[in-house]
């Protein structure tokens, strides 16, 4: 049996049993990433002796018949952007190489305190802008169904490390599709939580009314154990909310989803969709409907207008987030001769072109006389938006369609378009902009690579959204894993 | 909405970020086109909408303002981060000069 390939509720059984242990475990992943490393590079970290260390005190605990949770043991990979203290923690920036996280994220603290296994940091694109992973200043992640394709991104790195079996799962960041459209393109599942419902406390932040940290993994249920362990309010961060009881995500799914009614936005299926992703997008929802789903049509008029909403709003706060970067309390200081040249060498040097390029629109949409034109306007659109949504979930339980409207392209093939590239975001960004949570689960092939089904709910109801997923996936099984 | 070169140099000033002459002429070519892409929000009608900072509803959270405080360890790997430093202390450029 390969240990590196099963599930974390697999893996969390047979450790309860002494089938296996934690070391073990660890050491197939560990083993697993460096051997993919020069074909996918997954990981740009590997802390072999930290994770061994982790995993041989959960071993003990799990001997004494005292786990600290089901978590316990069990090897993760996480996404560059996430502090762990002691740990280099760089964005997959230049501006950042060799910088160790003083603290831990409260995400970080909250798998330590189930006993999770960290096992290194995963690649990604650089300071989370990018649909590729091509961005990264350590040279990109490949897709493991076809290395000559990206992997998609931000979080190609967590997709790829649960695709081909480096991790058991990860933890990756969603500022408008960079967790699931990585698990759509790699075909594993991607969840991002409503705003709010994670601390965003220790994430390098990139555009702070849209990001949230989630789980990628193999299974619809071990995204929800990821979930209830990283959830929940948190004094670090003041947007992240108490949790109601009702919005809890259960350990067991309902057997049918009979009654439910999921809705399908007609705008979702317009030009710009490729055709096999189409196919096997329809497929799935004819499955939702075997499995006792009615299945409606459904409008979200201002579709069209949510990726020109996200490209002002997120490129705005990007620009005031990644001013903190100015060379003088960490990260890597050019020298100019003054102060203004300095911060000016050192932000020019250290960050690549796409951080440069969303900070300069940034900058533009928030300067002096373009306020109101773009931010001002952009944020009653995104009013409109979420509008939309508020009116479908009347007459809709869940909202379901393709997570990416291509599969995985060619690497290099959008680097000189950043266009081009946004557009891979067209069906993840609105629900960024609206605060809500949805998830990316594999439903099949296209031309041999992976499509993800989105299915989007609504705010804090995670609850319908995994249910659906995982009566999905329990009728048409495992997803087959790629051969690297 | 064509950029000029000079308002990419002004942004570059604003935004404290050096740029090549290439790499300016590659931003003024890829941000109009951008700005282009926005301009589509023009078209939509939002007399009377209130504009939308937060996606959920939170109000402000209040705290008293005092000094937590960190332990030896965390206070240590934020002064090994310092670019440059004097003992515990962090060196920065002069502001006035």
């Amino acid at each position: 049996m390969d240990l590196n390939r099963l599930s974390i509720k697999d893996a969390a059984a047979g450790l309860r049993r002494g089938e296996w242990t934690s070391r073990q475990l660890t050491e197939a992943c560990l083993a697993a990433a460096e051997k993919n490393r020069p074909k996918t590079m997954a990981f740009i970290a590997l802390d072999a002796p930290r994770a061994l260390a982790a995993a041989s005190a959960a071993d003990a605990r799990l001997k004494d018949k005292r786990p600290l949770s089901e978590l316990d043991g069990i090897p993760l990979g996480i996404k560059d952007n996430i502090m762990e203290a002691g740990v280099p923690t760089t964005a997959s920036s230049v501006i950042l190489k060799g910088h160790v996280a003083a603290y831990d994220a409260t995400v970080i603290r909250k798998l330590k305190a189930c006993g999770a296994v960290c096992l290194g940091k995963t690649n990604m694109d650089e300071f989370a802008m990018g649909s590729s992973t091509e961005s990264s200043c350590y040279g990109p992640t490949r897709n493991p169904w076809d290395v000559s394709k990206v992997p998609g991104g931000s979080s190609g790195g967590s997709a790829v490390a649960v695709a081909e079996g480096s991790a058991l799962g990860a933890l990756g960041t969603d500022t408008g599709g960079s967790i699931r459209q990585p698990a759509a393109l790699c075909g594993v599942v991607g969840l991002k939580p409503t705003y709010g419902r994670v601390s965003r406390y220790g994430l390098i932040a990139m555009a702070s009314s849209l990001d949230q940290a989630g789980p990628l993994t193999r299974t619809v249920d071990d995204a929800a154990l990821i979930l209830r362990a990283i959830e929940g309010r948190d004094q670090l961060d003041s947007t992240s909310v108490d949790l109601r009881p009702e919005w809890a995500v259960p350990e067991k799914n309902p057997e049918s989803l009979k009654g439910l009614r999921v809705g399908v936005p007609k705008e979702y299926f317009a030009a710009g969709l490729d055709a096999g992703v189409a196919e096997a997008v329809k497929k799935a929802i004819a499955e939702l409907e075997k499995a006792g789903a009615q299945i409606k049509e459904i409008s979200l008029p201002h579709t069209d207008y949510a990726l020109a909403v996200y490209y002002v709003l997120m490129p705005s706060e990007v620009s005031a987030n990644l001013a903190r970067f100015d060379g003088m309390r960490y990260g890597a200081r050019v020298p100019g001769g003054s102060l203004e040249q300095t911060y000016r060498k050192s932000r020019g040097q250290g960050f690549g072109k796409e951080a440069r390029r969303r900070i300069m629109l940034g900058t533009y949409a928030l300067s002096s006389g373009y306020y109101d034109a773009y931010y001002l306007k952009a944020l009653k659109v995104r009013r409109l938006i979420s509008n939309d949504f508020f009116q479908a979930f009347t007459e809709v339980d869940c909202i379901v369609g393709p997570t990416s409207p291509v599969t995985a392209w060619g690497i290099g093939e959008k680097a000189d378009d950043p266009l081009s590239m946004y557009l891979a975001d067209i069906y993840t960004v609105s629900v960024n902009v609206a605060g809500l949570p949805a998830v990316s689960v594999p439903c099949g092939l296209a031309a041999g690579l992976p499509v993800g089904l989105q299915i989007i709910g609504r705010h804090f109801d995670e609850k319908t959204v995994l249910a659906v997923a995982a009566a999905y996936e329990k009728r048409v099984g495992w997803p087959s894993p790629p051969k690297v | 909405m064509k950029l000029t070169l000079e308002e990419v140099e002004h942004i570059a000033a604003l935004a404290r970020l050096e740029l090549s002459e290439d790499e300016r002429a590659a931003f003024q070519k890829q941000l109009s086109s951008i700005l282009e892409y926005v301009e589509k929000l023009k078209a939509v009608d939002t007399e009377g909408v209130e504009p939308m900072s937060h996606s959920i509803e939170i109000g402000n959270v209040l705290r008293r303002d005092e000094v937590a405080g960190c332990d030896a360890a965390t206070r240590q790997r934020l002064i090994d981060a310092f670019p440059a430093k004097e003992g515990d202390q962090l060196k920065v450029d002069a502001v006035f000069s």
